[in-house]
């Protein structure tokens, strides 16, 4: 382009190298559209991935026997049985009777088999029926009992029901006694009550997590006990009253770095200082509150300084002016304006907390846990702790239930968010 | 429940003060409370600070101090021949008179039954002489709260100093956070090197702590070479860091500078899920899906992958990682300001262009203070890998097989195992340590490379 020669003779090249210049244009516009559709393709196949193989844990598949509560097997006194004796009795002798009944040919070795149809803890449904109803004692009645998983997995297709297909844990012969249940209408999915019910089993069809939950709300309970008052008491000194000197530098310092630590390192400070040094329980929801509570502080303390920095001067001076004392203008004016923006980083916090798993297994919360916790000292298991217990069971009725355990656990999490989002929405306030 | 209680009865009384110091403070102003120094409320919480405050230090006190006492107290009742033992058996008797006393575990020796009986009624006497005398202590101070009320005192000005006492106190709580976890990372670790050299430890390249538990054994030394550890997690975290730092920043740089506020709106808050979901639920997809279909497309091409491979780990922990990236990198891309751009286009750019040479360079230490935090993220991360990769310690560069990180190994080390003082749990502390100091110092460096290389513009 030295003279005005070259600059006709280059104007062909300058439209060719406009033209490269704009397809790599479109060239990069189209890749930071691949990345959003990318990382949003893996967020879509990770929900898709826990649905579809969570949805059906929450039916089980059930199995229609007529038991007879006879007198003789459960070993009660047939005329007027003890409460105590109706409560201990042979309720499993009842159910291999009544399955005895439905396929009388089988015989020998095979009916442990056949026994396995049905679930180990299908005996306690029909305890609870019989002492409710003492009087079913000696009659037949047609009960629906809960299958085994094995079975459970094959009638949600979940394994093959053709024998030999990997997986596939029945024999043929048990394979043949549920397609003739089948045929009889003797096989039935119902809503899945066990699994919001009880607490931890071995066995996939009697595992619940209502002790999970219980668990959860403990330690959130304790996490938000102690988070709050300090968050809320730390962001009032740091924003309203602190100096501008080296200490109140230590401690910004200080809560943003906590901020970063690896939530593991938490659940070693549980472990050592917790349990080894104050000799709390070990596995309690208390402890897992109290670290979880270290783990949301820095979050809490953060959101509450942003929220009170949005609060304009123009209100504390008002205040200050009309005679009401620094506490007063903070108690009075600076918190019930920033309260929302407080509140909003407090559920954020307490949503985090809620699916840390990894400081919780530190101070002993991976227990395997049968009891419903009673109290916050009771040994107990946690959602996110639930979910990799099961996640760690070999069988493939766990699976399900580790996916339908995350989507529970997903369902808590979008409501906090939720939350958080509405009371932003209602609530935020521009000056 | 005891405690409870005790807890109720107490803040009962408490707002007791309250309402007496309320009332006697206008009582002295004869209804009047424009004669008053302070406003009626605040002589209230006066006496009831009085009331409540001394009496939960006591209770407080108790509580930290009750375990010695009990102990000393239940240890020098036990007979004569179970007090000569070594000290190890005897802390072990005294768990379990604890146990027995506590939860009705049956006693295996009668002493020990008798020493639980002792425990219990001693915590009991203990309990109820500590009751009486919070209680009691709690009537007193408000009975002398109560009578330095008069018009004159100013009881604001008492209540907001201890409030600001309790201010400043909670505002520390987070110096004592940080002192906790270096002390007790520090206090553990110079145990476990007691056991083994911190040469060994840092450069050695065997590990392998499970030998270590039988002491009685061959070659029970254990190998606590820590390197493979750090080779496992600089691999799955570089992985992780290749996936998440280009999705991350075009996102980012789609989403600031080309897309509709319209369609930012909705995708923004959807790439935020991205880092809301729960680690273990990532840790159970790359275990059940992501791994599983990695090794079945190696075994197509007719390579072997390990079904913990580093690769499966660190894929699933870069889509973890991406929002942190994106989010991080969309503040400092919209902190340039809109003026260097319509210089940029003035001469002639176009917006790629715009973006690669003038844009990006000039957000560039926000953006690289931003990977570094995202690595340090990354290299904390302990539930993916736990559930995803490897125990074995490999030391290898090949994403294809399995390795193990320091997180994992951390969880492996203390998960399940009681005793406390192998080196084999000592060691887990060891690894904290390290853990710690480098997440620190990349979240240090990332904080310095911000401030001092952060373009101001305005």
């Amino acid at each position: 382009m030295e003279n005005a020669a070259t600059v006709v003779a280059s104007s062909d090249a300058v439209a060719k190298r406009l033209k490269k210049r704009y397809a790599a244009e479109r060239r990069f516009k189209a890749l930071g559209f691949g990345a959003i559709a990318l990382a949003l393709g893996f967020l879509a196949i990770l929900l898709v991935t826990i649905l579809s193989n969570g949805l059906t844990a929450f039916v089980q598949t059930h199995v229609r026997l007529d038991v007879t509560f006879d007198a003789e097997t459960l070993g009660v006194d047939p005329v007027k049985p003890s409460s105590d004796a109706l409560a201990s009795a042979n309720y499993g002798g009842v159910i291999k009777n009544a399955l005895g009944k439905a396929f009388p040919d089988v015989s020998g070795g095979q009916r442990r088999q056949l026994y396995k149809l049905v679930s180990t803890g299908a005996d306690l449904p029909l305890r609870d029926m019989l002492m409710a109803n003492p009087g079913l004692l000696g009659t037949t009645t047609s009960v629906w009992l809960t299958a085994g998983a094995d079975v459970d997995m094959a009638m949600k297709g979940h394994v093959g029901r053709e024998p030999g297909v990997e997986g596939n844990r029945l024999t043929d012969a048990q394979l043949g006694w549920l397609a003739d249940l089948e045929k009889r209408g003797a096989v039935s999915k119902k809503f899945n009550t066990t699994l919001f019910t009880t607490g931890d089993s071995r066995e996939p069809e009697q595992a619940g997590l209502w002790g999970a939950v219980v668990g959860s709300f403990f330690s959130l309970s304790i996490t938000l006990l102690v988070c709050f008052p300090l968050g809320v008491a730390t962001s009032v000194y740091l924003e309203e009253f602190a100096p501008k000197n080296k200490w109140t530098d230590l401690i910004e310092v200080n809560i943003n770095n906590l901020a970063a630590v690896p939530s593991v390192v938490f659940g070693l400070l549980g472990l050592a200082i917790f349990l080894n040094f104050f000799g709390m329980p070990r596995s309690a929801p208390l402890v897992g509150g109290l670290v979880l509570a270290l783990i949301s502080l820095p979050t809490i303390i953060i959101a509450g300084r942003a929220a009170m920095k949005a609060v304009p001067p123009s209100i504390r001076e008002a205040a200050l002016g009309l005679g009401a004392s620094k506490l007063q203008m903070v108690t009075d004016h600076v918190l019930p304006l920033s309260m929302p923006g407080i509140l909003t980083g407090t559920i954020l916090g307490m949503a985090h907390a809620l699916g840390e798993t990894a400081p919780l297994l530190m101070i002993g919360m991976v227990a395997f846990i049968v009891d419903i916790p009673a109290s916050p000292m009771d040994p107990s298991a946690v959602l996110p702790v639930q979910v990799y217990l099961w996640a760690d069971s070999p069988e493939r009725a766990f699976v399900e239930r580790t996916s339908a355990a995350i989507m529970v656990l997903l369902f808590f999490l979008a409501m906090m968010n939720l939350a958080a989002i509405m009371l932003r929405k209602k609530f935020e306030r521009r000056w | 429940m005891q405690l409870l209680t005790l807890m109720v009865v107490l803040l009962l009384l408490t707002a007791f003060g309250y309402r007496l110091g309320r009332s006697r403070a206008l009582a002295t102003a004869d209804g009047n409370p424009r004669l008053l120094h302070s406003l009626p409320s605040y002589h209230g919480y006066y006496v009831a600070l009085w009331c409540g405050l001394p009496a939960l230090v006591l209770i407080a006190a108790w509580l930290v101090l009750e375990p010695t006492i009990l102990h000393w107290l239940v240890m020098s009742s036990l007979p004569a021949d179970l007090q000569g033992m070594a000290d190890e058996r005897l802390a072990l008797v005294y768990n379990e008179v604890r146990n027995v006393a506590r939860y009705g575990h049956t006693p295996s020796i009668p002493a020990v039954g008798e020493a639980a009986l002792h425990y219990n009624s001693m915590r009991h006497t203990m309990f109820i002489s500590v009751a009486v005398a919070a209680l009691a202590l709690a009537v007193a101070a408000l009975a002398y709260a109560h009578r330095r009320i008069h018009t004159d005192m100013r009881a604001r000005n008492r209540v907001e100093a201890t409030v600001k006492v309790f201010l400043v106190l909670a505002s520390t709580v987070a110096i004592f956070t940080t002192v906790g976890i270096v002390l007790s990372l520090l206090f553990e670790s110079l145990l476990f090197f007691r056991h083994v050299s911190l040469i060994d430890f840092l450069f050695g390249t065997q590990w392998s702590p499970q030998i270590a538990m039988r002491a009685d054994q061959v070659g029970s030394s254990g190998a606590f070479g820590a390197v493979p550890l750090f080779a496992g997690t600089l691999l799955i975290s570089g992985i992780a860091m290749l996936v998440a730092v280009p999705l991350g920043l075009l996102s980012a740089i789609y989403m600031s500078e080309y897309a509709a506020p319209k369609f930012r709106s909705v995708v923004k808050p959807l790439l935020e899920v991205l880092a809301g979901i729960p680690t273990v639920v990532y840790g159970f997809f790359a275990a059940l899906t992501v791994a599983p279909f990695i090794r079945d497309v190696g075994a197509s091409v007719g390579l072997s992958v390990a079904s913990e491979s580093a690769l499966a780990a660190g894929l699933v922990m870069g889509i973890m990682i991406i929002p942190f990236v994106s989010s991080l990198s969309d503040d400092v891309i919209n902190a340039v300001p809109q003026s260097l751009r319509e210089g940029a286009f003035g001469l002639g750019a176009t917006k790629s262009e715009t973006i690669r040479q003038v844009v990006i360079p000039a957000a560039l230490p926000g953006v690289i203070g931003g990977v570094l935090l995202a690595a340090s993220r990354a290299i904390g991360e302990t539930m993916i890998v736990v559930m995803a990769a490897g125990l074995a310690a490999n030391l290898t560069a090949n994403p294809l097989e399995a390795v193990t990180t320091v997180t994992t190994q951390i969880v492996t080390l203390l998960v399940g195992d009681q005793e406390f003082d192998s080196p084999k749990t000592l060691a887990a502390f060891a690894l904290g340590l390290v853990l710690f100091t480098v997440t620190l110092a990349l979240n240090v460096v990332a904080l310095h490379i911000v401030n001092k290389y952060r373009e101001k513009y305005d």
